[in-house]
């Protein structure tokens, strides 16, 4: 023993060692698990050998439009079979990419509609497959195989998203790649709707799909599929969306044969390689533009879906030159049993919308936008977190990590006279929907979720009020769909639907675009539940614009033990259409009636209970006082603004009958509130010597680094916290636990505990 | 030589001030934050974003929560106008949000007119289709 404690020097291994060892690594690894190597990269793979080859044997920018064409429009082609033959709510509104990947795996060209956060993200798995399976003998990749893929730590954003993976070969030789992805929601997590807020591990999250063969011969394997339908609750929309995948790959393929056929394989390779290269370098081009500076924002999380509490995403955005440093250090620890983390590539994709959507919507679609950017996070942190923890709800983190982009953009946008867009508040963040799942009326087992999770208001721009209910950030041209169409499938109504919600507003010289009211009931159904999953109950999810406001809260509303059905066949005078009229009237009297925060899981409901939520304003920018008074009017006559508040907020003076300005009045209340501003503002200097504290308040659960410390990270209390680069587990205690300790408490000081034996 | 560097702040490349566009306030050196020139107030969120249910009844009421975020409103203190808002847990330090790498502004901004009024960027219009 006393030989093996005596310290030796150890010894270099020779490259011959080396080499063994890492022979005898890779023919023993008993798990392919997701590979860091390829999920920690988001650039474009070296150019090859074939590559440069290829380029130099055809260059002319002619050709190479015309090819780029070409296969743009095969994309756009299989993009749109997809939007209508698939089954998925995702598929109609275009939760949906197609692409072509160059021979290494990067996605070269994609659709140009749908969700363009997928162009940074789906390139992973076929990396994947290109390292494990092209020559792993029992797997290997031959013309007519078809992978697919869903877990999120091997790629895409979601489990929710599954894809089709087509390797192209030409003359027996691999030139390219063709993928179709999909939203499917469904996937056999422990919740419906393939996001569940109750995920406490990636055990909870259903389906785990690391790329697969799937298809053999243009063949979807049966015994495979089987495997599939069982393992979800929807098994027929898994067969036929996985069938309207693969067919609208084989049209891409088509499409590139077609291209192979009259310009060859050289041309084909050229134009991918030539495209990616010339994005990249024109994003390079149009950062050196911007000025030199670090921008620095954080945006608050305040709840895990399970409870509230306070998590910060924490955001640095630096430019020197023609790089572009995203550092999201100092942001919230990952949480080891609750869903709201994100692989980091879901980050980096979400951050890539903000350009291809807001930033420079010219751009070609693909992996290329985004890949000289670069992010820095914290290693197991909320925005980059181990592949041992849950991520099912990955969304709250990559659309609030999507804001804290968004709102350092802006600061570094408006100085820059070479503009593709208008500057640009930030965009309401959350997904306020209901996701739903059970029983239909017509007995097929469902689950999925509503597409007004798209009608996000959008935040006001340096001339103009942001439009109402407008589109999701992830995907600027998707649709809101018809839920009528909807309600022949489902057994619920939405009662009231697409209505404004009064006063939730976002002001500003320029408003944020409004968010509107669902109140949803199930009807026909014993078998039913919704659930919801946002932040923003307590804290704004968002951060205003040049002196614009943030949007408000927005919580959800229950009304139980009434059958609103009964009430509207035979006293329909008692019904309101607002959520404001119906819980503080509370017209129906022997109802019960709660508010709670936006996360929660999964809940059976009874026929006739109301579920009330309304959808989010995105943030408004400048000072309200700037605002035209008739803008002002305009939002009381369209019912977005009670004149009251208007009043208040804004300063216009007006005659509550015919709403006419009193001009003179409102600029003389306007001058006395800039006066006010000064009488009550305290110089800096002296404000921070109180409101600045040490450490994070003890009456919150606070999450992330204090101030500009990113090296210290806060776990919940002032006084628990990790070394930034020293990862800990980071436990919460089950909601219920903590409200059957609280109650406990209570009876022990009242001495009503009873002599409980412990 | 100055540059718009928002809706209401401009730098002076020349006395490396920030100032106020409203009213030409200098506010103070550039080296340093904008904010350390302004007025601050401590928002009761409530007041911008008032309770749409009763807050006597409700829990959750469509308002922030006050004791969870407070919103600093930032004043020039000149014409106060507010400048900035900032959306912030109590106690967080503000943050020093804009902060320019002066000597490589100069030097951009020396190959370049100056723009006394914003770039606007160009308007979203519908697309009048194919035709011939």
């Amino acid at each position: 023993m006393s030989e093996m404690n005596t310290p030796v020097t150890a010894k270099t291994p020779s490259p011959e060692e080396v080499a063994l060892i890492k022979k005898f690594l890779n023919d023993t690894t008993l798990f392919l698990g997701p590979d860091p190597e390829i999920m920690q990269n988001h650039d474009l793979m070296p150019r090859t050998e074939m590559e440069d080859e290829c380029m130099r044997k055809v260059g002319d920018a002619h050709t190479i439009a015309k090819i780029r064409d070409r296969i743009q429009a095969g994309c756009d082609e299989g993009y749109e079979m997809v939007e209508q033959m698939g089954a998925a709510p995702g598929a109609k509104w275009g939760d949906v990419i197609t692409g072509v990947y160059s021979a290494s795996g990067d996605l070269a060209i994609a659709s140009a509609g749908g969700v363009l956060i997928f162009s940074a993200l789906v390139h992973h798995p076929i990396k994947f497959i290109i390292k494990n399976w092209v020559n792993e003998p029992t797997v290997g990749v031959r013309e007519g195989d078809g992978f697919i893929h869903n877990d999120s730590r091997y790629g895409n954003v979601h489990n929710t998203d599954q894809s089709m993976i087509l390797p192209i070969f030409h003359k027996g030789k691999l030139v390219c790649w063709v993928a179709s992805t999909v939203h499917e929601g469904e996937n056999g997590a422990i919740e419906p709707g393939g996001m569940p807020s109750m995920a406490e591990s990636p055990c909870d999250e259903g389906l785990k799909m690391c790329p697969f063969k799937v298809v053999e011969n243009y063949q979807i394997k049966r015994d495979i599929l089987t495997f599939l339908q069982n393992s979800v609750r929807e098994p027929k929309l898994q067969y036929e969306d996985m069938k309207v995948k693969l067919f609208a790959c084989l049209r891409i393929k088509q499409r590139i044969e077609e291209t192979l056929n009259t310009d060859g394989p050289e041309a084909l390779i050229s134009t991918l390689r030539t495209t990616m290269e010339n994005v990249r370098a024109e994003v390079k081009r149009r950062v050196s533009q911007w000025p030199d500076m670090t921008v620095r924002t954080y945006i608050i999380q305040d709840s895990t879906l399970r409870e509230n509490c306070v998590v910060k995403i924490n955001c640095k955005l630096t430019k020197t030159g023609d790089r572009l440093i995203f550092d999201f250090r100092g942001s919230s620890p990952e949480f080891t049993n609750r869903p709201t983390n994100t692989i980091v590539a879901g980050l980096k994709g979400m951050l890539a919308q903000v350009f291809l959507c807001y930033v420079w919507p010219d751009l070609p679609r693909g992996q290329a936008a985004f890949a000289p950017i670069e992010v820095i996070t914290d290693p197991h942190s909320i925005v980059n977190c181990s592949y041992d923890a849950p991520n099912s709800q990955s969304l709250m983190s990559i659309f609030t990590g999507f804001t804290a982009g968004q709102h350092a953009v802006a600061k570094f946008l408006y100085s820059c006279p070479e503009k593709y867009t208008k500057v640009h508040a930030p965009t309401f963040n959350m997904i306020n929907t209901f996701i739903w799942g059970g029983v239909s009326q017509h007995g097929e087992t469902l689950g999925n979720l509503c597409a007004d999770l798209n009608g996000m208001g959008a935040g006001a721009r340096s001339d103009l009020d942001g439009e109402h209910g407008l589109a999701p950030i992830f995907a600027t041209m998707a649709d809101i769909g018809e839920q009528e169409l909807n309600e022949e499938d489902v057994p619920f109504l939405q009662l009231v639907s697409k209505k404004m919600t009064r006063d939730a507003i976002a002001p500003g010289k320029y408003r944020g675009g409004q968010g509107y009211t669902m109140i949803a009931a199930t009807k026909d159904s014993e078998q039913w539940g919704f659930m919801t999953t946002c932040q923003g109950a307590k804290i704004p999810p968002i951060q205003g614009l040049f002196g614009g406001y943030a949007c408000g809260c927005y919580p959800l509303s229950k009304v139980k033990g009434i059958d609103v059905y009964d009430i509207l066949l035979n006293e329909p005078h008692k019904f309101k259409h607002s959520i404001e009229e119906i819980m503080n009237e509370q017209p129906f009297e022997e109802a019960t009636y709660t508010t709670h925060h936006m996360g929660m899981g999964f809940e059976i409901s009874k026929r006739g209970e109301l579920f009330m939520i309304s959808q989010g304003a995105g943030a408004g920018y400048g000072d309200l006082l700037e605002r035209d008074p008739a803008g002002v009017i305009r939002d009381i006559e369209e019912g977005l603004i009670s004149p009251g508040v208007a009043e208040r907020l804004y300063k216009v003076k007006f005659d509550p009958a015919t709403l006419a300005v009193n001009q003179e009045a409102t600029a003389a209340a306007r001058d006395a509130e800039r006066k006010d501003r000064i009488a009550r503002g305290v110089p800096y200097a002296e404000f921070i010597k109180t409101w600045n504290k040490p450490t994070p308040p003890s009456h919150l659960q606070y999450f992330g680094c204090w101030g500009d410390d990113v090296a210290k990270l806060y776990m919940g209390s002032p006084d628990k916290f990790r070394d930034a680069n020293t990862p800990r587990p980071n436990y919460m205690v089950h909601p219920k636990d903590v409200r059957i300790a609280e109650l406990e408490a209570r009876l022990h000081a009242l001495g009503a505990m009873g002599g409980e034996k412990q | 030589m100055k540059v718009l560097m928002t809706e209401y702040l401009r730098i002076d490349l020349d006395t490396e001030q920030w100032e106020c566009r409203v009213c030409d306030h200098t506010i103070g050196t550039a080296a340093k934050g904008y904010k350390e020139g302004m007025l601050v107030y401590n928002r009761d969120p409530r007041e911008i974003h008032p309770p749409i249910l009763d807050p006597e009844k409700y829990r959750f009421t469509f308002s922030p929560d006050p004791e969870w975020v407070r919103i600093l409103e930032y004043y020039c203190p000149h014409c106060g106008t507010m400048v900035e808002t900032e959306y912030a847990i109590p106690g967080h330090p503000p943050l020093h949000d804009m902060e320019p790498d002066l000597p490589a502004l100069r030097a951009q901004w020396a190959k370049r007119e100056e723009v006394k009024e914003p770039v606007v960027g160009p308007a979203v219009v519908p697309d009048q289709g194919h035709n011939h």
